[in-house]
């Protein structure tokens, strides 16, 4: 018992015994955490100033960009860079996927936490999670050889069509909602409910009354994480939009989306060009929409809170 | 010798030993006071903790007992917003300082849990596990410290053919005299038991009782109970605190048959706590 | 009685949803398994693929996405997990954690198209590499990141204090408590949550896209030397992967049977997932036994 070593030597921290793996450790990890950060700030950055060079640098007009419905980047005498057939195909695929998916997702995670809580999980949960791991581009695939066809044959038009899109992401989307729904019910506090059917209340009117007010914050996160989902998606949808840079005038028509035009676009047109460097502005918009998304997420989670 | 004491602003006064001990102390606590965040858990308290010996702590839930306890081997330290204040002298230095290498420092200071917590390993590599840390590699030595540990620990009879099974089939009991074997086999000078028996059924109890007397001769053990029984069987000197002031700190048998303070009589008599 | 009428309506609806959504999976599975199967061969996967006669096989596609697969993890995991164990353990309650978290939730929120757009910036153009097999890593891992330092994270806070509280009281110092006894404990579940991780990531598509490109070069697979340009072990070079190749015959259209291609590589791409997912619940389920296990 160290009498040998005087305790001055042995309990002081000293050059020699403070702790020379515990700083080696610590540095180590903080690395990790600050790449994740630098990660982060360079692709805002890179991103950002690489999608802002077509105003930039190329002097094209950002109203122009955002309005126009004229997308014509390759015309030598007058190009046009009217984007927004295709910010309005993003938005539009996103939101009517939202209203299919939503009622649906929120729908299967009702089934789950009030209809049947006893085997509704077991049965339903591994769908959900199988669902989520079939890739986005098998459902491109599905969609263009399935879909497709249906629609061009028992529907109308081509096919390739804004409604394809919106049945292939509401499909994609619906696990996402459905996961986030169904924790969000069953946060929900016993007592709630207990209350509800101790007043008389039928399953359906609790349900409707109580519980999904009560969730309504969780559930609107669960629609807008879907919604981000969607908005972000590119092959899926790809293949069975059509990608003509027409706004399209109705369900029917075929349509495309930034992500649709960035993916189809980028191994065409060369890096530096005009028409590449508008890729990357639709790509800004993309980015933007992103960090649009979590703004909203943490504004309902806030709202939960309360 | 009877030392002098340091006043404070509560209310009451702590008596401290008016029998003669003749002991030699092997730590010194100052004025000390603990805080989590803006709450102080341990109000100014001063003491001194003999050789050798069986010290007791007792007092009601909550009253900082514990606190004080985690703060001699810097316990607290892992818990954000912890903070201590004033002195604890081992060996002429104050190991709350930053200066201490607490890693070291809990070489010499150990800690037995409430809830037995072994290693997910066998019983031979939780007690090897923290010797190779501090450098010991060589087999036959690592072989002979655990005997030795385990033999201390009353438990090598019951494990001496299967060292190298999983620590976790062990009963309670043994897991617990498994934590004391490991926290020995560290050779520490001092042992700080945190209601090591709380968890465990009478007959554990018992067995472990009778292992923490058998090891005052090499260690000086500092008890946390909530055993009133405990504490007056195996202890030499007994503390009591209550809502983190030191109310009383004598010789045992003082203490539980004709205490100074009238809290520490109520306390005793189960007349609240 | 209305509201009676109302509950039983509302009843048959949730059900006929849950049906719904049971169907779809169920069709859709076995769309994919029942017409892409028959295509599946020893032949096609073992063969290399063709961008314009009929009967290709995915030998190249199927050897990327594992090998892409690979590097991803090798350099994701140690990362993550470095993360993981700065939030966990290191981390104080304060404004640089919360800016950590921010920025987890902001990788984590970004589609993929977008890092794949990054990788392209930074990975193929800025450094002058073109695509590659390490740019296309490079881009999965900032995909994967928050998912492992989420998983690494959870598993680290639930080993139970007391276990850490042996390991720091006996003398050990806090990094070799987490190297030797935390880790160890949290094993398990970081395990399973990167079989999990891996599974998404051998799916991935359009961050591959931009990073590791749409063609293989001709690989000779006896060469195991990864700095030769024929080594299908040299990360870089372009490497198609399995998802990508089905997107790139579909658009590009010009082998005839892209069908029977294209469904085969679909079976194939959700048995691996399935694969994975089953690993993992495995692998999670006997290391739990063992450890808990009492004798």
């Amino acid at each position: 018992m160290g009498k040998i070593i005087p305790a001055k030597e042995r309990l002081l921290k000293s050059e020699k015994n403070w702790m020379d793996g515990e700083l080696r450790g610590k540095i180590l990890v903080i690395i990790c955490a600050v790449i994740m950060i630098s990660a982060t700030i360079s692709i805002t950055i890179f991103l950002g100033t690489k999608g802002l060079q077509s105003f930039i640098k190329n002097g094209v007009s950002l109203i122009e960009f955002l309005t126009s419905t004229q997308w014509n980047p390759t015309n030598k005498a007058n190009p046009e860079y009217g984007a927004f057939p295709f910010i309005f195909g993003s938005f539009a695929v996103t939101f009517l996927s939202a209203i299919v998916a939503a009622p649906l997702g929120i729908g299967g995670a009702i089934f789950m936490t009030e209809i049947a809580p006893s085997w509704g999980r077991k049965i339903l949960q591994p769908v959900v999670e199988l669902l989520v791991g079939i890739p986005s581009v098998v459902y491109g695939f599905i969609g263009l050889t399935v879909l497709v066809p249906f629609v061009r044959g028992h529907v109308g038009g081509l096919g390739f069509s804004l409604l394809s899109g919106v049945i292939v992401l509401s499909i994609m989307i619906l696990p996402t909602i459905t996961t986030i729904a169904t924790d969000a019910m069953s946060a929900l506090p016993k007592n709630l409910r207990e209350g509800s059917y101790a007043l008389g209340a039928t399953r359906w009117q609790t349900i409707r009354k109580v519980l999904i007010p009560a969730a309504l914050p969780s559930l609107l996160t669960a629609v807008v994480l879907g919604m981000a989902r969607a908005f972000g998606e590119a092959l899926a949808v790809q293949m069975v939009i059509g990608n003509v840079r027409d706004l399209p005038s109705n369900l029917l028509d075929a349509s495309a989306t930034l992500t649709t035009i960035i993916t189809l676009n980028m191994g065409h047109t060369t890096y530096g060009s005009v028409e590449n460097n508008t890729l990357w502005s639709m790509g800004l918009i993309l980015l933007v929409m992103s960090f649009v998304f979590i703004l909203l997420i943490r504004y309902l989670s806030s709202r939960r809170k309360m | 010798m009877v030392t002098t004491y340091l006043e404070k602003e509560s209310t009451e006064k702590t008596i401290h030993s008016t029998v003669q001990l003749q002991m030699e102390n092997i730590l010194k606590v100052n004025n000390l006071e603990i805080f989590y965040g803006e709450k102080r858990a341990v109000n100014g308290i001063s003491m001194e903790i003999g050789k050798n010996s069986i010290t007791a702590l007792i007092g009601p839930s909550g009253c900082g007992k514990s606190t004080f306890l985690r703060s001699i081997n810097r316990m607290n330290d892992l818990i954000p917003g912890a903070r201590a204040q004033g002195e604890i002298i081992y060996e002429d230095l104050n190991i709350l300082s930053e200066q201490i290498n607490v890693v070291a420092l809990r070489k010499e200071i150990g800690m037995v849990f409430q809830k037995p917590n072994p290693f997910p390993k066998s019983i031979f590599e939780n007690i090897t596990h923290a010797l190779k840390f501090a450098g010991i590699k060589n087999k036959s030595k690592l072989d002979q410290i655990v005997e030795e540990s385990l033999q201390k620990a009353a438990l090598w009879d019951e494990v001496k053919d299967r060292l190298h099974t999983s620590a976790l089939s062990l009963s309670g009991g043994q897991q617990q005299r498994l934590c004391i074997a490991r926290t020995i086999a560290m050779k520490p000078t001092v042992m700080l038991l945190d209601e090591p028996s709380s968890a465990l059924d009478p007959i554990s109890n018992a067995k472990v009782e009778e292992l923490i007397v058998d090891l005052k001769k090499d260690y000086s053990i500092i008890i946390v109970t909530h055993n009133m029984q405990q504490a007056s069987r195996i202890s030499d000197k007994t503390a009591f605190f209550l809502n983190g002031d030191l109310i009383e700190y004598d010789g045992t048998e003082k203490i539980f048959t004709n205490p100074s303070v009238k809290k520490t009589e109520e306390y005793i008599s189960g007349r609240f706590g | 009685m209305k509201s009676k009428t109302a509950d039983r309506i509302a009843t048959g609806v949730f059900i006929a949803i849950a049906i719904i959504i049971i169907t779809l999976l169920v069709g859709l599975f076995s769309f994919i398994l029942v017409n892409g199967l028959k295509h599946v061969s020893f032949d096609f996967l073992t063969s290399p693929s063709s961008n314009v006669r009929a009967g290709g096989g995915i030998r190249d596609q199927l050897f990327n996405s594992f090998y892409v697969l690979f590097i991803t993890m090798l350099i994701a995991i140690p990362l993550g997990l470095g993360g993981a164990i700065y939030m966990a353990e290191y981390a104080k309650p304060g404004k640089v954690t919360d800016i950590i978290r921010s920025c987890i939730e902001v990788l984590a929120s970004l589609p993929s198209i977008v890092i794949g757009m990054f990788g392209l910036l930074v990975f193929v153009n800025t450094t002058g590499w073109g695509y590659t097999i390490l740019g296309g890593a490079l881009a999965l891992t900032i995909i994967n990141l928050p998912s492992i330092v989420r998983v690494g994270e959870d598993a680290i806070r639930s080993v139970p204090r007391d276990l850490k509280e042996a390991s720091l009281a006996l003398g050990i110092t806090k990094w070799h408590t987490i190297k030797t006894v935390i880790l160890p404990s949290a094993f398990p579940s970081i395990l399973t949550g990167v079989i999990l991780a891996a599974g998404r990531v051998f799916g991935e598509a359009a961050a591959l896209l931009f990073t590791a490109g749409l063609s293989t070069p001709r690989l000779d697979y006896a060469n195991w030397n990864p700095f030769s340009e024929q080594s299908p072990l040299n990360i870089f070079r372009p490497a198609e992967t399995l998802a990508v190749h089905i997107w790139s015959v579909n658009t590009q259209g010009l082998i005839p049977d892209v069908e029977e291609v294209s469904s085969g590589s679909a079976a194939v791409l959700v048995i691996s997932v399935l694969l994975f997912n089953l690993l993992a619940r495995w692998i999670g389920s006997i290391i739990t036994k063992k450890i808990t296990a009492t004798k």
